[in-house]
């Protein structure tokens, strides 16, 4: 296993000796003098490999073949990740490797592909946002959420406080106080009511200082509960508080009012439900859109319009003076890679969907979840919360949500997500995630099936 | 000196004439009312009325302006779009500190297999044990390429992993009682560093390197003191070189109870050679979109993994993915002293899988032959151009070679426009004006992926520009001339913005 493996470096033997003479060396371990004896690794790593494809296919089928994946069973799994139509065109026009195996468009005369899609994907995100300025995307939602709010409190300056709904994803509450340790802003947490939206008094107490730069709601939020953007609003904007829309299901976009139209000052969310592979929770694509006057304050990168010297219409990356590789310790955010290559399959997505697929696949994932909410009070589970939602709901049951889970598993059915989780007061809550995936048929076994679960115990 | 510009120019013409036909619009130009580029099955449950399932106030009106168009329009428009493209497999790439190296087509079928893109982050451990080994797997092979016992997954991207790698640091150095203020950074970082340490709650104090491009000892020995939680320094630096001293430097840094930060943008220069744990480097983050082979994308996904020292262990963010005594995997969330997670689940994983699967193509042999190969590439370019182009700093580099503009600045011919020109002769320029301690930098970085034919073709164009500098520096001052478009209005782009489109009305 001493010879190395050649199909990705082309050069051999005779070319090494040529180019030695070339340089003036007689060994290529000549060209490591200046790295110390001392430190260099003697013989080779200890690590598997090299393997031939046919070896490397045999490996890792082994792995995948290891999970149950969402092909083998059906799933109500979302909590931040869905699993949606995926037009087959997208994915084979990824693999394009003009788009695949390009950089990041700093030269834009021979990057026009990248940074038009990107101002296409932008153009789409202030539609369905209804705000005025995206960025061209950042890592997922939970660093956009980051994001978002580190950039409230860059316009806000002096205030220190951000108040965050408790029911916006666990996981990027989470990712937000890691980010902000050592930030000096302090994160106040408002829990919800028995409709499952935001509690608007302890809203009120908690706005109620002179120090809140922001406050962040998602909808639907993590329950599954559509919030009342103009209620949140009207707290927050009598506080002076900037207003974060958080939006976890980015196909939600296509029925429910989107935050600008609630004068909503920021949105940001996760796109994968635009049609990308759920892929064990990354790579996804974050977004931004903001308001018009926040442009300048925003983190990662934006495309422009402009002209080449012939007066021709094109592209180029702009604004970039708030960025770490022109402004360093002051930059408006450290994000360098972002996700275009996803921005490109979401611009994809939206553009094959349009006007017309994106307002029919969420109302197909409505309609279905409400036809799936009845079969199931039907079957004896209850809905805790009384709000209005959208495709994703929890239940409640007489027994541990773990269990329903296990017992349904059986059945080939993947039940949801217990939320004991993520919040231990609710042992027998399921968060449930129907989309356009499901048939009729899927939703009937699955109320059949909890409805087993159910009568079982009470037997 | 006017007249090969023109000649020049009148061939592209005639040329964008005969083969396209105009310009690609926007995909909202190409809408029309009526068109559909998808069809879902017809609704199969009873349907409600809309109104009754939400309140009035909470459904928006139809998306005003957004596409009716085909797959085959869409499909038609994107192709279009990708051939606007320079990309790595048509041409060497050789942007300096971003090893544009080839992208295997195997990790690309790995990662979508339905195994791996079909799993959901929230299924139960017991379902997805194939994820988790994998994830084991990728940390044991990074851990023994770093030289370090422990490596975090879950950073997504370069700049992610530094934040990550500084927020331990100070976590770790609070618990030791004082998290001390400042990071220090030579003046040839990469831009990122000193924004992530930003972010992570540190002053930043630039240390100015010596004449040969790397860190003046004397200078660390001065700046360091109990105030100082870090250096972040890049290896090989910018300039390709590398620090040979860093045992020395990491010894100074641990005097005084200060860590070393290691950017690992260019462990390309030394993968399988030798290890950043064997120097004493206690932190680093390795780009796996640059030296394991993931595809750029354009500007991203990529995948930042932070290798950390013993001390540092238990501030890794949660979730890690733990082994049991059967053998089975678990996500392992009991770190009480962790960081937290930076970000949700457990980082891109698509990505993590297409950089195993090179790691296992590779193999140790195979590692230690890509930093080899790279090194003696750039290290050709720089014998080849030497000659033509001034060399700021003569020190051995590895992996990547700066050369500047000196002489080609005294016809007025600049940095910008030998970049702009290289486009004519089909290469991708180097990165430019960086690292900043290089007026009128030209980074070369060519990976092992280069055959020697292709590193020739480069050699000679890069030749040819400097002696059109010579003799027709008009025509390398207007350049590019072959290319979609011809020098962009940048201040025009910044000046007023135009950020989305917006339907005539």
């Amino acid at each position: 296993m001493d010879t190395p493996p050649m199909r990705y470096i082309p050069n051999a033997e005779q070319d090494v000796q040529e180019m030695l003479e070339v340089i003036g060396i007689d060994s290529v371990d000549r060209l490591f003098d200046t790295i110390p004896e001392s430190v260099k690794v003697r013989g080779l790593l200890d690590i598997p490999g090299p393997w031939s494809e046919i070896e490397v296919r045999r490996g890792f089928d082994a792995l995948a073949r290891k999970n149950v994946t969402l092909l083998d069973a059906v799933s109500f799994l979302g909590g931040g990740v869905y699993y949606h139509y995926q037009p087959a065109c997208i994915d084979q026009l990824l693999l394009r490797a003009e788009f695949l195996t390009a950089y990041t468009p700093y030269q834009p005369e021979v990057s026009q592909g990248t940074l038009q899609a990107i101002f296409e994907y932008q153009t789409h995100q202030c539609m369905l946002t209804g705000l005025d300025v995206a960025n061209a995307s950042l890592y997922d939602g939970s660093t956009a959420f980051v994001e978002g709010v580190l950039m409230a409190q860059r316009v806000a300056a002096k205030k220190k406080r951000v108040v965050v709904a408790r029911s916006i994803h666990p996981e990027y509450r989470e990712t937000l106080r890691t980010y902000v340790q050592n930030l000096g802003i302090e994160i106040v947490e408002v829990g919800w009511t028995a409709d499952g939206r935001i509690d608007l008094e302890a809203l009120k107490g908690a706005c109620d200082n002179n120090d809140t730069f922001a406050v962040a709601v998602q909808s639907p939020n993590f329950l599954g509960v559509i919030e009342d953007y103009d209620a949140v609003g009207a707290i927050a904007g009598s506080a002076g508080a900037l207003k974060i829309a958080v939006i976890a299901e980015a196909t939600s976009l296509g029925v429910l009012t989107p935050p600008g139209q609630h004068d909503f000052d920021i949105a940001v969310g996760e796109g994968q439900a635009w049609g990308l592979a759920p892929s064990f929770g990354g790579p996804f694509v974050g977004f931004m859109v903001v308001k018009d006057p926040l442009k300048r304050h925003m983190p990662g990168r934006l495309v422009g319009e402009t002209v080449d010297t012939d007066g021709r219409r094109a592209w180029v990356l702009t604004l970039a003076t708030r960025e770490q590789h022109i402004r360093r310790g002051k930059a408006t955010s450290n994000i360098c890679t972002n996700q275009a290559l996803f921005a490109l399959a979401a611009n994809m997505y939206l553009s094959l969907l349009g006007k017309d697929g994106l307002r029919e696949v969420a109302t197909q994932c409505l309609q279905k979840a409400s036809y799936l909410r009845k079969k199931l009070t039907e079957a004896g589970a209850t809905l805790p919360y009384s709000g209005p939602v959208y495709n994703e709901f929890t239940i409640r049951t007489t027994r541990p949500a773990g269990e329903i889970v296990a017992e349904l598993e059986k059945e080939g059915i993947l039940a949801g997500i217990p939320l004991s989780r993520f919040f231990s007061d609710a042992p027998n809550d399921l968060l449930v995630a129907v989309t356009e995936l499901h048939t009729k048929e899927h939703l009937d076994s699955y109320a059949a099936a909890v409805s087993k679960a159910l009568g079982r115990k009470a037997s | 000196m006017t007249i090969p510009v023109e000649s020049i120019e009148n061939e592209v013409e005639e040329k964008s004439r005969s083969t396209a036909r105009g310009r690609e619009g926007l995909i909202f130009e190409h809408s029309k009312p009526g068109r559909k580029g998808y069809r879902l099955p017809d609704l199969d449950v009873p349907e409600m009325t809309l109104s009754d399932l939400l309140p009035g106030s909470l459904l928006r009106d139809e998306i005003a302006d957004e596409c009716e168009v085909s797959e085959v329009d869409v499909i038609r428009h994107f192709t279009r779009l990708s051939k606007l493209n320079a990309s790595i497999d048509a041409a060497l790439y050789p942007l300096g500190s971003c090893t544009m190296k080839h992208n295997p087509r195997i990790n690309e079928e790995i990662a979508r297999r339905p195994g791996f893109a079909f799993s959901h982050p929230l299924q139960p451990e017991h379902q997805v044990q194939g994820n988790l080994e994998l994830l084991w797997l990728l940390e044991q092979t990074l851990k023994e390429i770093f030289g370090l016992p422990r490596v975090t997954l879950q950073p997504v991207a370069g700049a992610h992993g530094e934040l990550t790698g500084i927020l331990m640091v100070h976590k770790a150095l609070a618990k030791a009682g004082n998290a001390r203020k400042y990071i220090l950074i030579p003046d040839s970082a990469h831009g990122t560093n000193p924004a992530s340490a930003n972010f992570a709650g540190y002053k930043i104090r630039e240390l100015k390197s010596n004449s040969r491009g790397t860190l003046d000892l004397d200078l660390l020995e001065r700046e360091v003191n109990e105030d100082v939680a870090a250096l972040m320094i890049t290896v090989p630096n910018t300039l390709g070189v590398f620090e040979d001293q860093i045992v020395q430097i990491a010894d100074i840094l641990h005097r005084k109870g200060a860590y070393l930060y290691c950017d690992g943008a260019n462990l390309n220069a030394f993968v399988g050679v030798a290890r950043p744990g064997d120097m004493g480097i206690d932190v680093m983050h390795s780009n796996l979109h640059k030296t394991f082979s993931t595809p750029h994308g354009g500007g991203g996904p990529g995948a930042g993994p932070v290798g950390v020292t013993q001390s540092l262990v238990p501030f890794m963010p949660t979730p890690t993915v733990a082994k049991r005594e059967d053998g089975s995997y678990f996500l392992d969330y009991n770190h009480p002293e962790s960081i937290g997670r930076v970000r949700a689940f457990y980082g891109n994983f698509g990505v993590l899988v297409r950089a195993l699967t090179y790691m296992r193509s590779m193999g140790p042999s195979g590692l230690r032959r890509v930093a080899q190969l790279a090194v003696l590439n750039a290290n050709y370019i720089r014998a080849r151009l030497k000659g033509a182009y001034h060399l700021p700093y003569d020190a051995p580099s590895l992996h990547e070679v700066v050369f500047s503009d000196k002489r080609q600045s005294e016809k007025d011919v600049h940095t910008l426009d030998i970049a702009k020109r290289l486009m004519d002769f089909g290469f991708h320029p180097p990165t430019i004006y960086f690292p900043l301690i290089v007026a009128g930098a030209l980074m070369i970085e060519p990976t092992e992926s280069e055959p020697k034919e292709e590193l020739d073709d480069f050699c000679e164009a890069m030749l040819a520009i400097a002696r059109e500098c010579e003799e027709t520096p008009e025509l390398v001052r207007s350049a590019p001339h072959t290319t979609p478009v011809r020098r962009l209005d940048e201040a025009r782009a910044a000046r007023s913005p135009i950020l989305r489109w917006k339907a005539k009305k």
